[in-house]
């Protein structure tokens, strides 16, 4: 494989982990207060119709970044209300929103644009566009150093920077901080925090918030970054890939990282089947690419390579003593 | 928590649900910009209008039935078998395997044996997962998940490979031969004068589904083995100092619910598209979950409650025939069903229960 060919792939891989990372981020936080959520996918996909219809709307990407943001706040709280405040099971209440996300946003869509449930493409302002970081153009006839730097460091969209951004931020924050000694905390011994006086409910809401927040983040990635516009299921299982990653990562920022680019190099190699048939002499199934960040998971679930243990009180709604 | 009394649990708690996830919906439809009650006319012409209509409506419920008391059977152990969809398209993969490599004399046998097929590839699906969490204390619902992903790959890479038939472009089986096919509707209660069900992909895999749920019925409730998987749903370290083994019920309960989800291929690959396709399984393994919620994990309930969403699937196609109003509201239904029955039904609870608690103290305060 030559420079510019894995340079391809490196930077498809960043793109496409972007979305991962943010998404299990979100899920970090949730599931670290003791909040399971396999809903990240469904608020992905609302984030996605509803930036994407706000960005054409307005011709803002940022606009539509906000709207992204507040349809997956809105089932963010939902989730909340039902598996905090009325003690419901959290992973029933993430397969509704899943399935709310994925009708709703097609039912929507249909009704606003009439396009068999997609948003017209958007173009311009209303989508993320790139950025140059500064000497990208004049450091670019370096001899390898140079395109590293243009290819695969420069020349993408803020949101990629700013996903990057939240992994030292969430350590610091997780690791660092009083908040986060309690978020963890409280996924872990509630009535440890409760005791302490500190409010389990409270703590819990703001990790739901959290998690709301990025999901809209890797939604909004997709429609008015990734691609041009939201169609149908166009979260494709990443919600779950995430999930996967999170696990893979065992719930530390990091190693979420890592993981996510670990998944998103596997989705960018199962875009160039040549290049990977090139490299090995040998070829590579397709559908064992797709399926591998799930076989990873189930192994390191399984517990054959390093055991993945999940917060303790993850899954149990908390109820104070009287 | 007060408690309410068993027909309010079993008929108003359900029922009241189904009421909020309709008037949601009936907003939903008024916010497009279409009228309900006109929306509610057509389904219901549509979907039980006509013997054509049912024939549809109950084609969906056997698929809704068999993966209902798939999750349901898992929910009595407490284990919340997400993995459906993929041990169907599995049981797809068994009932293909079944009809085209053994010469059938008649459809009858081969009906039982596809049965066979289906139930033993569901029930090895879903035992990986169970063994995983029974041994290594896996989280059953992530790995039931990932199992999904992997089974639609799993099929993706046979049906573009060793099954697909020599010339064919499309990634599927060749047609199951001829003496595989099962009597439809149409076949069994057509007359030479008049034609019902005409061309309604219901058939005789109904049937199928309804002895499941007898079946099922006296598994949990009359047999020493669904006592232990109740017990061990109700405490698992009660079950425990009984003598019960978590691994076998574990194991177990997780290989009945995949072989049923399996089972629904039967309906849909053998009896319906007579050949396996890509992606056949269409979402019944997640609306599973809705109709087990809906019928409180009762044999029964789960009848019921496949039925009306066999309702709501038939209608839906009406809608998006008739009016503006795309298919995708039924999934908006099925999510808000799942809401209100799975997550949040302590909201509907908690008011009901102060009620009855209410009514209860009355009499005897006027007294």
């Amino acid at each position: 494989m030559d420079l510019p060919t894995l340079l391809q792939i490196l930077d498809s891989t960043v793109r496409l982990s972007t979305p991962l990372l943010l998404a299990c981020l979100a899920g970090l936080y949730s599931e670290r207060a003791g909040i399971f959520d396999i809903g990240l996918e469904g608020k992905m996909l609302a984030a996605a119709f509803l930036s994407g219809a706000v960005a054409y709307a307005t011709g803002s990407a940022w606009l539509g970044l906000m709207a992204g943001v507040g349809a997956s706040l809105f089932l963010s709280l939902i989730h909340g209300v039902a598996s905090i405040t009325f003690r419901g099971n959290q992973l029933i209440s993430g397969v509704a929103i899943n399935f709310l996300a994925a009708g709703i946003t097609v039912v929507i869509a249909q009704s606003w644009f009439g396009q068999g449930g997609r948003t017209p493409q958007l173009s311009g302002d209303a989508r993320f566009e790139p950025i140059t970081l500064p000497f990208a153009d004049a450091l670019r006839e370096v001899p390898v150093i140079g395109p590293v730097y243009f290819e695969l460091i420069s020349g993408h969209t803020s949101l990629v920077y700013i996903a990057i951004l939240f992994v030292p931020l969430t350590w610091a924050l997780l690791y660092r901080t009083r908040f986060g000694l309690r978020l963890r905390a409280v996924g872990e011994n509630p009535a440890s925090v409760d005791t302490a006086g500190v409010s389990v409910i409270r703590l819990r809401y703001i990790a739901v918030v959290i998690c709301g927040v990025l999901c809209g983040f890797a939604g909004t990635y997709l429609a008015t970054a990734l691609q041009a516009g939201f169609v149908k299921d166009m979260s494709a299982g990443r919600g779950f890939i995430a999930l996967a990653a999170l696990i893979f990562a065992k719930w530390r920022p990091w190693q979420a990282l890592y993981a996510c680019l670990l998944f998103g190099f596997l989705q960018a190699m199962s875009l160039r089947p040549d290049v990977l048939e090139n490299t090995l002499g040998f070829k590579v199934n397709a559908q064992l690419l797709d399926a591998l960040p799930y076989i990873l998971t189930v192994v390191i679930l399984a517990g054959f390579v390093g055991k993945a243990v999940p917060p303790r009180a993850g899954g149990a709604p908390y109820v104070k003593e009287r | 928590m007060s408690e309410l009394p068993k027909w309010a649990e079993i008929v108003l708690v359900p029922l009241i649900s189904l009421l909020l996830a309709a008037l949601l919906s009936a907003l939903i439809i008024l916010a497009i910009g279409e009228n309900p009650v006109e929306a509610l006319q057509i389904m219901i012409t549509g979907a039980l209008g006509s013997t054509y209509g049912w024939g549809y409506t109950l084609y969906y419920a056997t698929n809704f039935m068999f993966t209902g008391l798939a999750v349901a059977v898992a929910f009595h152990a407490r284990l919340f078998n997400i993995g459906g969809e993929g041990q169907a398209t599995l049981g797809g993969l068994g009932v293909a395997l079944v009809c085209i490599h053994i010469p059938w004399p008649h459809w009858s046998l081969a009906l039982l044996a596809a049965v066979g097929g289906a139930a033993f590839f569901g029930a090895a699906w879903a035992a990986i997962p169970a063994y995983l969490q029974a041994k290594r204390g896996s989280h059953i619902v992530i790995t039931t998940i990932m199992f999904n992903f992997i089974a639609a790959a799993v099929l993706n890479y046979l049906l573009i490979g060793a099954l697909k038939p020599k010339g064919s472009m499309e990634p599927a089986t060749a047609k199951f031969p001829e003496p595989t096919h099962l009597p439809s509707f149409q076949d069994m209660f057509s007359t030479t004068e008049t034609i019902l069900f005409r061309g309604a992909p219901a058939n005789v895999s109904f049937f199928v589904a309804v002895l499941a749920c007898v079946a099922v019925w006296i598994l949990i409730w009359h047999t020493r083995l669904g006592y232990e998987i109740r017990a061990f749903g109700q405490s698992e370290t009660a079950a425990k100092y009984a003598g019960i083994s978590p691994t076998k019920i574990i194991m177990i309960t997780m290989m009945i619910s995949g072989g049923l989800a399996g089972m629904m291929a039967v309906n849909n690959v053998m009896g319906e598209a007579e050949r396996l396709i890509l992606g056949s399984v269409e979402g019944a393994g997640f609306i599973g979950i809705a109709v087990a919620l809906m019928g409180r994990s009762h044999p029964f309930g789960v009848f019921v409650a496949a039925i009306l969403f066999g309702f709501l699937y038939q209608g839906g196609a009406e809608l998006a025939l008739w009016t503006g109003i795309p298919r995708e509201l039924i999934v908006v239904i099925q999510a808000l069903v799942i809401l209100f029955t799975g997550a949040l039904d302590n909201m509907v609870r908690m008011p009901l229960a102060k009620l009855f608690a209410a009514l209860k103290r009355s009499p005897r305060a006027e007294a």
